[in-house]
């Protein structure tokens, strides 16, 4: 009776989740499709479900109306260089606020953790201004360095150096090893789920940020994906076979990241609140 | 000895440091400065520091002057009043379904976190095609049940519908995560206990759940808060604020005034009143946060 009650349970739990996932998942399923199928195809009613010929002409078409492919370079660049700055700025500073105190460390801290209430709304218009005036508008650099600092990172990793134990970098110490090399060599060892974690958490970030990348680059040449698609849908409204070509060139790597990294990204994000 | 420690620690201090001070000079505190500065001039990026003039309070009598300020503020409390609690009680429902120990639950917590990956960018356009009034494909399958649908997104009403309805699907993955880590958390042992006085699976939730849940849930409304609040890239390309205005958020008017139409002292004012709206309704929040939050003593 009590096991009969429990497979009836397990059914609907079944039955509902899979309705919920499908719900979900189908827009990537259409968007997939989608970018395989022609110009006509695509706005046909009743839709078919699948290309009737799977074409790949939409992921060169594209390249017409805009260089799609340099949009994937420049975020690959962009969401690259920022994780890997961010992670090691942010682990730095986390080290010291962690484990090297001096005299109006607290102080400092609190500092950047008031940063983390502040929406990036309020410092866009001067952040703007104080890399135009820079020249840094239209460059890598621009597109890269906002995103390098990260109060949040900083704390994370701090959060974890704060449960190694003195002794250790006593230890350490003794021997004769600098502050550098207990950095390198016993911390960040240590904290590497953390870093996994925001690794991930940064690439993602960076890979999706749109509002940036729109207000600090001009020129073609230098859009990241987002931007570059939001660009061309702009002008292109109809062409929904481009644009699910274009939209699946951007899904497919952070899927990959996701597929592949998914524990931590999974941490990444429930670290964001809760521990 | 000691002293000589007392500077290399001191010096070491400095140098792990100071990559994280300068960006956050650089890149928080200066703008945050800078931008009170500018929201009491009529300064438009064009002309010269030098001919920046204050304007005093000017600005920010302007915005409260301006009628659009008025529509994007109440189109995000319309926004906030759908998706809050849509997005808290689904993704409370999804959390507590991917808990339970069944056969794929692995294969079903890796697909709600899909959109969640997505950028909104590739997000929206999808959106935009599926809700397209005559080769979406949401009309054609209402059709197929004896339901006309509306344009969707160029309907005055059912634009901010369908960005609520976007936003929930996307960030519910996202929400039930969180909720499914609070939930991890509560102890087997209140359940096993509650299940020997013969409690219903109600009861359960209601005595047991959800006030164990609660200061997850108080984060998951925080955080939709916010995000309602800064509601930006899915309405600039599934709407562009349209039509006539019904979908117009705040950060997107700050976005446009600053951008497009060079007013950027305006921009910078308006983003300040923003800042304070936010901060109050957290507080409001905080302050409502003791009637119903239970921590574990």
């Amino acid at each position: 009776m009590r096991g009969n009650g429990l497979a009836l349970k397990n059914g609907l739990t079944h039955l509902v989740l899979a309705a919920v996932s499908v719900v979900l998942v189908f827009p990537f399923v259409w968007m997939l499709t989608g970018a395989f199928k022609n110009g006509l195809e695509v706005v046909k009613m009743p839709p078919r479900f699948l290309p009737s010929h799977w074409n790949f002409d939409n992921f060169v078409r594209i390249e017409q109306f805009f260089p799609l492919y340099r949009f994937l370079l420049n975020s690959t660049v962009v969401a690259v260089a920022t994780t890997l700055l961010q992670i090691i700025v942010c682990a730095m500073a986390a080290y010291v606020f962690a484990k090297i105190p001096f005299k109006g460390r607290q102080g400092v801290f609190l500092l950047f953790l008031t940063t983390m209430m502040i929406p990036a709304q309020v410092t866009l218009v001067p952040l703007f201004i104080l890399f135009a005036k820079t020249n840094l508008i239209d460059t890598y650099a621009g597109l890269i360095l906002p995103g390098i600092f990260s109060a949040y990172g900083t704390f994370l990793i701090r959060q974890h150096m704060l449960t190694v134990p003195n002794e250790l970098l006593e230890a350490a110490f003794i021997d004769g090893a600098s502050y550098y090399r207990v950095f390198r060599s016993v911390m960040l060892p240590l904290v590497k789920p953390t870093l996994a974690a925001l690794t991930v958490f940064a690439f993602m970030s960076s890979w999706n940020n749109f509002l940036w990348p729109l207000i600090a680059v001009n020129s073609k040449e230098l859009m990241t994906l987002p931007l570059g698609l939001s660009k061309l849908q702009g002008r292109w409204s109809t062409e929904w076979d481009v644009l699910m070509a274009g939209n699946v060139v951007s899904f497919v790597p952070i899927f990959v990241v996701y597929l592949f990294a998914q524990r931590y990204f999974v941490k990444g994000m429930t670290m964001t609140g809760i521990k | 000895m000691a002293g000589q420690r007392k500077w290399s620690r001191r010096l070491a201090a400095l140098v792990f440091l100071l990559p994280a001070l300068a960006g956050l000079l650089a890149f928080q505190l200066l703008p945050m400065v800078s931008s009170v500065v500018i929201s009491f001039t009529d300064w438009d990026m064009i002309a010269k520091w030098t001919d920046m003039r204050f304007i005093g309070w000017d600005n920010y009598a302007a915005v409260f002057r301006e009628e659009k300020s008025y529509t994007s503020l109440k189109n995000v409390f319309v926004f906030l009043i759908g998706y809050m609690p849509l997005v808290t009680a689904l993704g409370t429902f999804l959390a507590v379904l991917l808990n339970r120990k069944i056969r794929a639950i692995k294969l079903y917590r890796a697909a709600v976190f899909v959109p969640v990956i997505t950028s909104w960018v590739a997000v929206s356009i999808v959106w935009r095609w599926l809700l397209n009034g005559q080769s979406g494909l949401i009309n054609f399958l209402l059709s197929k049940i004896g339901i006309h649908g509306p344009i969707w997104l160029q309907d005055d009403t059912w634009a901010m519908v369908s960005i609520i309805a976007v936003t929930v699907w996307k960030d519910i993955g996202f929400v039930s995560v969180i909720l499914l880590a609070g939930l991890q958390d509560i102890s087997e042992d209140y359940y096993e206990a509650a299940e020997l006085d013969g409690a219903s699976a109600w009861l359960k939730f209601r005595r047991i759940t959800l006030p164990m849940l609660s200061p997850t849930l108080y984060f998951v409304v925080t955080i939709s808060l916010i995000n309602s609040f800064q509601l930006f890239d899915q309405v600039l390309i599934m709407t562009n604020g349209g039509p006539a205005g019904a979908t117009s958020t705040l950060v997107e008017q700050v976005y446009k005034n600053a951008f497009q139409f060079n007013k950027m002292g305006f921009a910078a004012a308006q983003s300040w009143v923003l800042f304070v709206i936010i901060f109050a309704v957290s507080m409001l929040l905080q302050r409502l946060q003791r009637r119903w939050v239970v921590y574990e003593r």
